[in-house]
């Protein structure tokens, strides 16, 4: 079921656009951000019904696109290290083997209390100030082992 | 040199409309208001203005195919959607100085008729997205958006529209269809979008780089703008380095300067004593080139003519020692991940090209792969159904062109040549 909340983002969404299909992707985001940061068949289906349009084609947009959660659910904090070019170049594979150790999970994995998702991303637009990640809707950059670490404790200590 | 594009982002809190206008903003807007339309295309035709997403075609020339038509509904899309590795310019201007965007849309769809403008900004860039809704919000307020625009007789509406991560939605007519709510797969041209783009209306798609050149061309003219560079691709260009130099970022530089002074003049030269093994020249899609070829001017037909591509200016440097099989393999990983599915010789060609670079990667090449993978490039380039196929060929070609031997070494020796593989 989608909130008051939700519900009100999407009529506002619509009013962007010449055609209700138009809101599709940001009706999903909507949804994702208001439902801790993942998606049910049952949030499509409910979109695809505001929306008038077919459940499948909702459900082609959010399998389409990386950042539409709806194949396993991600943890609270979600990190995505670039690992493309600009950032191997200046470690990136090594801070993501620093922090698989470190959160005793292999990338596309969850820990166990939930906390942290661990995946990783194409160029996030950064390259400047590789290495970097994205948690959530922050960028960290210019990493290091020791940046790491102590953005993985802020973290857990701000839950 | 006088800056165009990231004249303002050092200010502080340039991303406010009030420092926007004191920093001499909304003036081209107005006296454009003033001009006739086609006075308008004519002046950016005649300042040579090039894309900058990539191709480089002229901006004037594209905004031209729009037709007059007044009752016509028409559109201008802002490409927002910077994917290509290594490219980091868009975002800058987004975050630190929107306004400048804004202008240069408000300009663009006064002289092409529109009146609904979108900027189609990838779904991961959460604070840009967030300062340009703040940015058309106080232009609404200020009467800069909206009904009669600067008490003018022109009316424009301006939205943010979202992608959610996928490379192929910078192609316009993946854009178009990722704008309608449908998976980013790209349309079949022609119809160009000049003719039937956004809901089948005419449609202009211009990078954000672009845009932002319009409120200077306006302001000073096409002349002071085309006496910017070389002739045939004038004014400025953000170059944004990443890799192995001093002081990577971004750097606007006219056009043509030679990559060897913006890696040692502007960058500081190399992080460390390894001298330059290759350098990118315009995001991972542009064949690399070497240390010999240096001396290239940055521009559109100087880097056509060495058999690679300005594409964005994204500039990616790097050092002896790093392992170009890797690279390739990092490169081809990104562009099989990024494929659409919709052709066959992309959606396989990448996935089978990235397996086998995965394997000679590891240790596992098998005889036969190096010609495997240019077999591959042979039945992928050209015959996909829109550029990115050819971009990942490209970036392999490029590879195999200058370093074949370490991919024959890392089949024969099921190790790497340079050592760089034990980070």
């Amino acid at each position: 079921m989608l909130t008051e909340k939700t519900l009100e983002k999407i009529q506002q969404i619509q009013k962007n656009y010449h055609s209700k299909k138009s809101a599709v992707m940001g009706a999903l985001m909507a949804v994702q951000r208001d439902s801790g940061n993942n998606l049910t068949r049952e949030d499509m289906e409910a979109v695809a019904e505001i929306l008038e349009v077919n459940p499948v084609e909702v459900q082609a947009v959010a399998g389409f696109y990386t950042m539409y959660n709806w194949k396993k659910p991600v943890g609270r904090h979600h990190i995505e290290i670039c690992w493309n070019l600009s950032c191997s170049l200046m470690g990136a594979e090594h801070l993501i083997s620093h922090m698989e150790k470190k959160l005793g999970i292999t990338l596309g994995e969850t820990t166990a209390d939930g906390m942290f998702t661990l995946s990783t991303a194409e160029c996030l637009g950064s390259c400047g100030t590789a290495p970097m990640m994205q948690v959530g809707d922050d960028y960290y950059e210019n990493l290091t082992v020791e940046k790491v670490d102590k953005i993985l404790a802020d973290l857990r200590a701000s839950s | 040199m006088e800056k165009i594009l990231l004249k303002n982002i050092d200010k502080p809190e340039a991303y406010k409309l009030d420092n926007y206008v004191t920093n001499g903003g909304y003036v081209a807007v107005q006296k454009a208001l003033k001009m006739e339309p086609d006075q308008i295309i004519q002046t950016v035709k005649d300042s040579n203005l090039r894309g900058r997403g990539g191709a480089g075609f002229p901006a004037g020339l594209k905004w031209s195919f729009i037709p007059k038509d007044p009752t016509i509904q028409k559109y201008l899309c802002c490409n927002a959607d910077e994917g290509e590795p290594g490219t980091f310019k868009d975002r800058a201007i987004m975050d630190k100085d929107p306004h400048l965007l804004l202008e240069g849309m408000m300009i663009t769809c006064y002289a092409i008729g529109a009146s609904v403008g979108y900027v189609y900004i990838r779904g991961e860039f959460e604070y840009g997205a967030a300062k340009l809704e703040d940015a058309i919000t106080e232009a609404y307020e200020k009467g800069y958006l909206g009904s009669n625009i600067f008490g003018s007789d022109f009316s424009l509406d301006l939205y943010v529209h979202r992608g959610a991560g996928a490379y192929i939605c910078g192609e316009e007519t993946a854009l178009l269809e990722s704008l309608e709510g449908g998976r980013g797969q790209p349309r079949k041209k022609p119809p160009f979008p000049a003719l039937a783009g956004l809901y089948a209306k005419p449609t202009v798609i211009n990078n954000v780089e672009t845009l932002g050149c319009i409120p200077a061309i306006i302001e000073k003219g096409p002349e002071w703008f085309a006496a910017i560079g070389p002739e045939k691709s004038p004014g400025t260009r953000i170059c944004g380095v990443s890799g192995h130099v001093k002081k990577p970022g971004l750097y606007e530089l006219p056009m043509g300067v030679p990559l060897r002074e913006l890696i040692y003049d502007h960058c500081g030269g190399m992080r460390g004593s390894k001298p330059i093994k290759a350098v990118i020249p315009g995001g991972v899609s542009a064949p690399m080139l070497i240390e010999a070829d240096l001396d290239t001017p940055m521009d559109f037909d100087s880097m056509a003519a060495k058999g690679t591509m300005l594409g964005s200016s994204a500039v990616m440097v790097m050092e002896e020692g790093t392992c170009m099989v890797k690279v390739a393999y990092i490169t081809s990983r990104f562009f099989s991940h990024e494929s659409c599915g919709k052709c066959t010789p992309c959606r396989e060609g990448t996935s089978w090209q990235t397996k086998v670079l995965h394997r000679m990667e590891h240790g596992e090449g098998r005889p036969g792969d190096v010609e495997l993978l240019e077999s591959l490039c042979d039945n992928i380039f050209g015959r996909t159904f829109c550029p990115l196929g050819d971009g990942a060929v490209m970036a392999l070609r490029g590879a195999l062109k200058h370093f074949r031997e370490e991919f024959v070494y890392h089949v024969e020796h099921k190790k790497c040549m340079v050592g760089s593989d034990d980070e």
